[in-house]
């Protein structure tokens, strides 16, 4: 697979590390969200056959974490994002 | 040495003679052969066994797709099994074997198997082999796996190199036949950046095998030509001996390339294969097509091959495979080969033809509406039996037959991403279907365009579509005349007679009958039948039999062919050698070491290595007259203990952290708070999963304000730098924190022992008395105006320091602390060591830190701040972590001080019977204490804070181990710490 990087443009998937479903971006507040809640953030994923957001870290490369929306039945890559830039634009601060 | 089949014409260089042997036996050849095809000149039929009843074979194709004539190739450690003779390439000096054998190829003691067939049906494995259970370890499986398999292993290092390369292309021709060149041509005149492979020695695809003419002249010519004229187009690379094995993601083709196999010995630096990755913006499969056989009883027998291929042994090869030969088709297509062996002056003696209608070949026996019944002629063919359209049954006496029941486009590569071929009445075969990789179509056979005018038109519309898509201009050339025949084709599958089998897939001896036998089993879905019958499987993966066999399943279940449809195609096309697929990565190479700075003194010490994760690590250091590994560890503890002992601990991952955010997100990624921590303190961290289990622990400094040094463990220190980058820039992005590995920037040695800071001060510019440099002290100080880092930090439970200092000084500093250390007799120290004296002291490391455990198992659970927000916090509370009988970390001592302990024992209560119900949990960690005279462990116990005094049992099953144990607490030294604050 090629990772069209947002910085470095095209990247052989073979210099990143896979992390998983991009909702895992979504944590919840350790001091006002209990078990109940992390349990869901933890585990619940949607496992859709079709278009699916998730982290790839580009390790052999300038160790940006990034948001990959990838096809999961076709492998089609529609879009690729600094994963900082999405969890800005997602309201997360410090 | 004869060569009496050898007939005139061919793409063979008569002026040289190449010598080999097969089994044993010398033959001549001529370059331009494969080694089937020059055992065929020479008159050798035989070639092979089949896998499962060890019947006698021949060659069934003249290409990739055979399924019969394998064979062990060289001698000593090149030996290399299963190669398909037919794409063999010879050279001088081959030496070739039969395989599946024993003791001969013409005599087989196995083939009793043939005569036992009613055992070794459909799913015999299934059926066979179920009782009794123990068996199957010991006597079905030896059995069959002496019985079974193919070609035999040299057991020896292959002398030969493999690379892999990578390469980058406008369009990729997968297939140099009439529509991959049109193609190429095309492409290559518009100036696209082309690459046209062909997993053949000579490019022309069917044009090498074929009469036809192409432009008015001789196919081969043209082809030729063609490949001449890319060839000097500084923008087309033409690949031959080239095997595209699959379409991957993103355009992405991988390809093996034989470098050298058709040669003794690579040439100097040479490599025998590359596998190359190949980036194409867009592909062209011109693969062309394989043809496929009909089945009829006893078809499998040497002499008997598929029409089209007998055509390429008489016109490429200038081959005749017998004296007198016959044709068994239901197309057009066999009857050329018929008009071509004819014209070479090779005796037909009839052409049996399914099909009722059409014109008659002149002055040929053309047998319309006739069936082939049955074939004579154990080890090679001697008869045929027709059964003409009356019914009437004749046998005849050939020594060859071509059969050909149609072509099969070769849709592999564009089906490789779950695409599904269509059906095609027309021509009776599957084409391309939709959904296949993207930016690739297909031309010519492949496509399902038969004719050679066909093939050029395809192939060259084709090219013009791909360079449209890129934005590449090009103009249409002529092209040039070639025959356009139809194709013309009744399907006929297998012929139903009599009660013999009928093979359809001649590697894995799957028959007529294994299909009806797996559909009155219900095995009716072409994946069960597939798996049922093992159709299609094994290195020739079914490229003639398959469709035979599903079309065969289609009749008895009523389904149509599309209906039934194929199995999953995938790759590769053909078998990849495994030193292809590993390349340059094999020994050191696979796995690099990393070396620690004191390797190099180490190593003239003559240390004894250990792999500790990518790193090579100082296990202990043996003094002259120790021959025992626990007398050099024991020594290098005791010293430590009573003196000082110096340790290499650079493998540590260490990572600094800055930024005005660094001190909240060390709150963040540790479970225990570090914002507090003072400048120029250090603190144990314990760092937590967001599950709640414990994932790495470390010390870490503040240097500064705004700086922090963390430490990992050896083992995470690439896991958790990933983690930290992570929870910087995805879950908390506004904080202002910099990260930067240092693991290898800094050289970093642990100086342990009540003398530790006596040798420490030798070294060091700065006072490090206990008031200037207290314990859990950290900072810069330098040693001789070199920048270095200090640390009073214990893993050993001594008074202990790590000191830091840049890489490329970490030889020189071991050299220092050995020099200096020699009047307070300072030990270096290794991993064994180390390890003897956390245990000693209760720390946990890989073994407790097993991912599996909680800070709670770990007797840390009072780390855990619930003040603030950390990764793992919420979940550590869940109730199923927090059971109060639950593991915790004790320690253990055998009551008999001289009994030893056996790690992974489990602990059972005096008199529990070993079973699940009573495992009261594990030894993790064992070592033999020297300063208490007597192995120790640590262990997770169910309640084992409760437990503490008790005596258990240790018991280990696959060991046959039992120690009677005192459940101590896991600090066995200075349990108060006293000689760390020294």
């Amino acid at each position: 697979m090629i990772i069209h990087h947002p910085i470095l443009g095209p990247r052989d998937s073979q210099e990143f590390v896979y992390l998983g479903d991009a909702s895992l971006m979504n944590r919840p507040d350790g001091l006002t969200a209990g078990i109940e809640a992390f349990h869901d953030y933890l585990y619940n994923r949607d496992n859709p056959a079709g278009e699916h957001r998730e982290l790839w870290y580009h390790e052999q490369g300038d160790r940006s974490w990034l948001v990959v929306t990838r096809n999961t039945v076709t492998h089609e890559i529609v879009r690729v994002e600094l994963a900082r830039d999405v969890a800005k634009a997602a309201g997360r601060t410090k | 040495m004869t060569q009496q089949n050898r007939i005139s014409g061919g793409q063979i260089d008569r002026s040289r003679t190449l010598r080999f042997t097969f089994d044993g036996v010398a033959y001549a050849g001529h370059p331009g052969d494969t080694l089937a095809s020059a055992l065929l000149a020479n008159g050798v039929r035989l070639m092979g066994r089949s896998f499962k009843y060890h019947r006698p074979r021949g060659p069934l194709s003249a290409g990739s797709e055979e399924p019969n004539a394998l064979v062990e190739l060289r001698a000593g450690a090149r030996q290399e099994p299963n190669t398909r003779a037919t794409v063999a390439e010879l050279f001088d000096g081959l030496e070739a074997r039969s395989q599946n054998r024993w003791p001969s190829l013409a005599f087989d003691a196995l083939a009793i198997n043939d005569r036992l067939n009613t055992f070794f049906t459909a799913g015999f494995y299934y059926k066979t082999f179920m009782w009794p259970a123990s068996f199957w370890e010991k006597v079905y499986e030896p059995i069959i796996r002496r019985a079974a398999g193919l070609g035999s292993l040299s057991r020896q290092e292959d002398p030969d190199s493999y690379d892999k390369g990578f390469l980058h292309c406008d369009l990729i021709v997968i297939g140099a036949g009439p529509a991959g060149l049109m193609a190429a041509l095309a492409a290559g005149r518009a100036g696209a950046r082309v690459i046209l492979a062909d997993e053949d020695f000579r490019p022309g695809g069917r044009l090498n095998a074929e009469t036809l003419t192409v432009g008015g002249k001789p196919g081969a010519e043209w082809a030729a030509e063609a490949a001449a004229e890319l060839s000097a187009m500084p923008n087309v690379r033409i690949m031959l001996r080239t095997t595209v094995i699959g379409a991957f993601d993103h355009g992405i083709y991988g390809a093996v390339e034989r470098v050298s196999d058709h040669l003794p010995v690579p040439p100097e630096g040479k490599p025998r294969q590359t596998l190359w990755r190949i980036y194409a913006r867009r592909a062209l499969l011109a693969g062309g097509a394989t043809e496929r056989p009909i089945a009829f009883e006893n078809n499998d027998r040497p002499g008997i091959m598929l029409a089209g291929a007998m055509r390429t042994y008489a016109n490429r090869y200038a081959v005749r495979v017998g004296e007198s030969c016959a044709i068994f088709t239901n197309n057009d297509d066999g009857l050329r080969t018929a008009t071509d062996l004819q014209a070479k002056g090779v005796d037909v003696v009839a052409v049996i033809d399914a099909r009722s209608e059409g014109a008659l070949l002149p002055g040929i026996r053309h047998l319309k509406g006739a069936d082939v019944i049955d074939a004579d002629g154990r080890l090679g063919l001697r008869s045929i039996t027709i059964r003409h359209a009356g019914g009437r049954t004749e046998t005849v006496p050939v020594t060859a037959l071509g059969v050909s029941g149609g072509w099969n486009p070769n849709v592999n590569i564009a089906s490789h991403h779950r695409a599904r071929p269509v059906w095609n009445e027309g021509i009776q075969a599957f084409v391309p279907g939709e959904g296949g990789p993207p930016g690739l179509s297909a031309a010519g056979a492949a496509a399902g365009v038969m004719s050679t005018h066909g093939a050029l038109t395809s192939g060259q519309q084709a090219a013009m579509a791909a360079l449209g898509d890129l934005g590449i201009r090009a103009s249409a050339g002529t092209v040039p005349d070639a025959e356009d025949a139809p194709v013309s084709i009744t399907p006929k599958w297998y012929v139903n007679s009599g009660k013999g089998r009928a093979w359809i897939d001649p590697q894995n001896d799957v028959t007529v009958k294994d299909i009806k036998l797996a559909h009155k089993e219900n095995f009716t879905s072409v994946e069960h039948m597939k798996r049922y019958t093992t159709l299609g499987m094994a290195t020739d993966q079914g490229k003639t039999g398959n469709v035979l066999g599903l079309a065969i399943m289609a009749g008895l279940t009523g389904q149509t062919i599309p209906e039934t449809g194929t199995t999953v195609y995938r790759p590769p096309y053909t078998p990849v050698a495994m030193g292809a697929l590993a390349g340059r990565s094999r020994g050191k190479e696979f796995k690099p070491f990393r070396l620690t700075p004191s390797h190099k003194w180490a190593e003239e010490q003559g240390a004894v290595f250990v792999e500790v994760g990518m790193w090579l690590r100082t296990q202990w250091l043996p003094k002259p007259g120790e021959t025992h590994w626990r007398q050099s560890v024991d020594r290098e503890v005791l010293a430590t203990r009573k003196s000082v002992g110096i340790c290499d601990v650079t493998t540590l991952g260490k990572i600094d952290i800055q930024g005005t955010d660094a001190g909240a997100f060390l709150d963040r990624v540790y479970c225990n708070t570090f914002s507090t921590l003072a400048v120029g303190r250090c603190r144990y961290g314990l760092m937590l999963r967001e599950d709640g289990m414990v994932f790495d622990d470390g010390t870490t400094a503040r240097m500064g304000e705004n700086e922090y040094v963390m430490t990992t463990t050896t083992a995470n220190a690439v896991t958790v730098f990933r983690h930290l980058e992570y929870c910087r820039q995805v879950l908390w992005p506004e904080m202002d924190v910099q990260l930067i590995s240092t693991t290898e920037a800094w050289a970093q040695f642990s100086v342990a022992g009540p003398n530790a800071r006596r040798l420490l001060q030798k070294v060091v510019d700065q006072d490090i008395s206990d008031a200037a440099f207290p314990y859990m002290a950290a900072g810069s100080i330098t040693i001789g105006g070199l920048r270095a880092r200090l640390f009073r930090i214990s893993f050993s439970g001594e008074l202990a320091y790590e000191i830091a200092v840049p890489t490329r000084y970490g030889d020189a500093l071991i050299r220092r602390l050995v020099e200096e250390g020699r009047e307070f007799d300072a030990v270096v120290y290794g991993t064994e060591a180390l390890g003897v004296m956390r245990v000693e002291k209760g720390h946990v490391a890989g073994n407790e830190l097993n991912g599996q455990s909680t800070a709670l198992n770990m007797g840390l659970g009072k780390m855990v701040s619930k003040k603030k927000d950390s990764i793992g916090m919420v979940l550590s509370q869940r109730e199923g972590m927090n059971d109060p009988d639950g593991y915790r970390l004790v320690g253990v001592k055998p009551v008999d001080p001289t009994a030893t302990l056996t790690a992974g024992s489990h602990f059972l209560e005096i008199g529990a019977a070993p079973v699940i119900a009573n495992d009261g949990g594990w030894l993790t960690s064992k070592v033999h204490s020297p300063h208490l005279g007597c192995d120790i462990a640590l262990g997770y116990l169910k309640a084992g804070d409760q437990k503490i005094g008790r005596r258990m049992r240790a018991v280990n099953l696959l060991a046959g181990t039992e120690t009677e144990v005192e459940i101590v607490s896991p600090h066995f030294f200075d349990p108060e710490g006293e000689r760390l604050r020294g």
